[in-house]
């Protein structure tokens, strides 16, 4: 009998990958390439749908011809992508209409403040669960429609379609299905929650035609069969790579959560089959949903600077040569010596939202040395998980028992313990580090049969590496509470016009 | 001069250049003053940026004598940056092996762990990065000796009554070097076994050790020697980092 394997096709802000995994949810090649970003105007982020097209045939057969292994052992392929990525393309000639508007864009940012005001704008925030935000797709589809001559009037006729990332590599691997999952429609402002359909009212209100929408399916399930790149091979699954990585770190029982250290960090909580509306500023979303069953939902927090203050720091302040430097210096130092910085960079996400606010360092003395600025830097990202984890906490009811971790920033030994002490649970990271690609992997495999069932793909999961809570807690609260009057010094700094 | 290598001595020559001038130059400028095309600068140029020697200023694009240049002696490489990039090594390496990983480099004559990946168990295992270990009596330890990343110690403490002896260990190091691996038989623990193989860096210089350690009947055939199999998975791993580091990358 011949090996079989399934593929997992990452595609993500930077790059995108395509990764061959065993039975055992192994890593056997890989195939990477990176897209060029377009930045025409402050605020824009632009890619290029076609190269990132063009990118996956490209790989498709280097990752097999490198895992040593023919087209025909592959049993399935799965898709974790971008999320709220934007793209519309003509379905006759499959050219895309300009290029993808990226989920950092803000360009949407003053037709989204119009959209708050407008009626029914309560009730389309309600059914999508999900605030008024620059963040996700419907406010860009409807900045492409508006800033784009006659596209509204072929749109309505069926000529222009849109899509998130999956959908358009779906479309082009299939030559022509036009699909989404659950997961990435519940990051357009479109979707109703509960029915897991496009809303009429949310596209009454965006004044988005139906017609040029994908047809909404389970993450999990046979969405088609590839006749490019993988010619034979049945897609079995598609997810925002956030959900991918959940999926990846085997949180399958409401209760776990994972965090995702990277430039930004993305914490999911999975609550089940019950729909959590946050109080709390935190988002609510889909986390999977396997064929016909009910849909499992997850409460997200994300955090936009973590690893992004580590190259501010060595790119703006030039304190350190390399990343993982800041772990040398800060351990120059035995605390933060009373330092403490919030990176309101571009105002407080979750759970604060509050965008007139810009980051502070506080606490300076002539005392404090570069090493205690590092010890601040981690701490920063260490806080800022606390404060989305009792949120977290808040909304869901559940208490977190363990953290799973994974990301770049989970080679920093210093902040994985520092997350461990502030969090109070401990911090687990797993073997696999590519939790993203795993988490399509398996949602594929399980799809077709390739695994049985999640309990299989749990006996996969190992853990490489743990770090147990070690801070007295007479100081963590303290500290905490200096976190917070450090979060208050940051509010209202940007003052209206 | 026969025996002489030319781009060695124009390298050298652009140090002096630098180290003499205003502290910094323009590549047109070295160029120029060495009577060299600017390609061939350049070359040079980019190659001593990659080992730490030369720096650019980004805004000027001048070029200037590097930190690498004020620290010779030390070693080069960070601890954390050594860990973050091995990292995605060291996890296929416990996963392919069953085995815990560790990776080490040289602290005051001792082995400093920098990376511990648990054996893939689920049992309760603790974190022992930070820890240090003796030199002679632990495979990574012998690796770092034979490549001289430490200097033989004077003195050896003898853990097991297999650990090796002060006057063997010379002899124990050329096996080391002759076969690209070390281990270590119960030489620090009984009924613990370890096998390690070089990190190298750009140029091949040794600057750390990755290897496996774990109960002496998994690590070892049936004649007490290192299964094969297992030599192979360290030392592919180790290969890998070091490809990574720039090593063999021209």
């Amino acid at each position: 009998m011949t090996d079989r394997y399934v593929v997992a096709i990452d595609q993500g802000t930077t790059s995108t990958r395509c990764i061959v995994f065993d039975r055992r949810g192994q890593l056997v090649s890989l195939a990477q390439q990176e897209h060029k970003q377009y930045f025409p105007k402050p605020g824009w982020v632009e890619h290029d749908a076609a190269e990132i097209w063009r990118n996956v045939e490209r790989l498709a057969p280097l990752a097999l011809r490198r895992a040593g292994i023919t087209v025909d052992q592959v049993a399935a392929v799965g898709i974790a992508n971008q999320r709220e990525t934007t793209v519309l393309w003509d379905r006759r000639t499959g050219v895309p209409v300009g290029r993808a508007l990226v989920w950092q864009d803000t360009r949407t940012d003053s037709l989204v403040s119009v959209l708050k005001e407008a009626s029914g704008a309560a009730a389309v925030q309600e059914a999508a669960a999900l605030p008024l935000a620059t963040y996700f797709s419907g406010p860009r589809i409807r900045w492409i429609l508006d800033h784009t001559p006659g596209l509204r009037a072929r749109a309505a006729r069926g000529e222009i379609l849109f899509g998130t990332m999956e959908t358009w590599l779906i479309w082009n691997l299939t030559g022509g299905l036009h699909v989404t999952d659950v997961t990435n429609a519940s990051r357009t402002n479109l979707l109703d929650i509960h029915t897991l359909d496009w809303s009429p009212s949310a596209l009454a209100f965006f004044d988005i035609p139906r017609a040029m929408l994908p047809t909404v399916h389970p993450s999990i399930a046979e969405l088609g069969t590839a006749t490019a790149a993988f010619p034979g091979v049945r897609i079995g699954a598609a997810l925002g790579d956030q959900q991918a990585a959940l999926f990846g770190q085997t949180c399958f029982t409401p209760g776990e959560a994972k965090c995702t250290y990277g430039t930004g960090s993305f914490l999911l909580l999975n609550t089940g089959t019950d729909l959590v509306r946050s109080e709390h500023g935190l988002l609510t979303t889909v986390a999977y949903q396997i064929g016909g069953a009910p849909a499992v939902y997850a409460l997200e927090g994300s955090i936009a600077i973590t690893g992004s203050l580590v190259q501010w720091f060595r790119d703006q302040l030039e304190l350190i040569a390399s990343a993982p430097e800041i772990e040398t210096l800060a351990r120059t130092v035995q605390d933060n010596g009373g330092c403490y910085i919030v990176p309101a960079f571009s105002g407080l996400y979750a759970p604060h939202w509050r965008s007139e606010a810009r980051g502070v360092i506080v606490g300076l003395t002539s005392y404090i040395t570069k090493g205690h600025l590092a010890r601040a830097v981690l701490e920063a990202t260490a806080w800022q998980t606390r404060e989305v984890v009792d949120a977290m906490n808040a909304d869901s009811g559940l208490t977190l028992k363990t953290l799973k971790v994974d990301g770049g920033m989970t080679a920093d030994n210093l902040l994985m313990q520092g997350i461990a002490d502030v969090l109070d649970v401990p911090v687990v990271r797993p073997l696999a580090a590519e939790t993203v690609s795993l988490g399509a992997a398996y949602a594929a495999g399980l799809a077709v049969g390739y695994w049985p069932d999640l309990e299989d793909l749990r006996h996969n999961w190992h853990r490489a590496g743990q770090w147990l809570p070690a801070m007295d807690p007479g100081h963590r609260a303290k500290e905490y509470t200096n976190w917070k009057r450090a979060v208050e010094r940051t509010l209202d700094w940007i003052q209206p016009a | 001069m026969p025996g002489t290598v030319q781009s060695i001595e124009r390298a050298a020559a652009i140090l002096r250049m630098l180290a003499g001038g205003p502290g910094h130059l323009a590549l047109a400028d070295i160029a120029r003053s060495l009577d060299l095309a600017k390609g061939t600068v350049h070359g040079i140029l980019r190659t001593l940026q990659h080992v730490g020697f030369v720096e650019q200023d980004r805004s000027s694009g001048h070029y200037q004598l590097g930190a690498a240049l004020l620290h010779l002696g030390t070693s080069y490489l960070d601890i954390n940056e050594l860990r973050s990039r091995s990292i995605n090594w060291a996890d296929p390496l416990a996963a392919r092996s069953g085995e815990a990983v560790r990776i080490g480099t040289v602290l005051e004559g001792r082995v400093l762990v920098v990376h511990h990946v648990f054996r893939p168990d689920d049992t309760f295992q603790t974190l022992d990065i930070g820890t240090l270990l003796p030199l002679h009596a632990t495979a990574l330890g012998k690796v770092l000796l034979a490549y001289r990343a430490a200097p033989l110690p004077s003195s050896v403490d003898g853990f097991t009554r297999r650990t090796v002896a002060l006057r063997d260990l010379p002899a124990e190091l050329d096996r080391v070097r002759e076969n690209g691996w070390a281990a270590d038989i119960e030489e620090l623990t009984l009924g613990e076994a370890a096998i390690a193989a070089p990190i190298r860096g750009y140029g091949g210089l040794v600057v750390g050790a990755i290897g496996i350690s774990g109960r002496v009947e998994r690590l070892c055939d049936s004649r007490y020697k290192p299964q094969a199999r297992l030599v192979g998975y360290v030392r592919n791993a180790a290969r890998a980092i070091s490809r990574d580091l720039g090593w063999g990358v021209s």
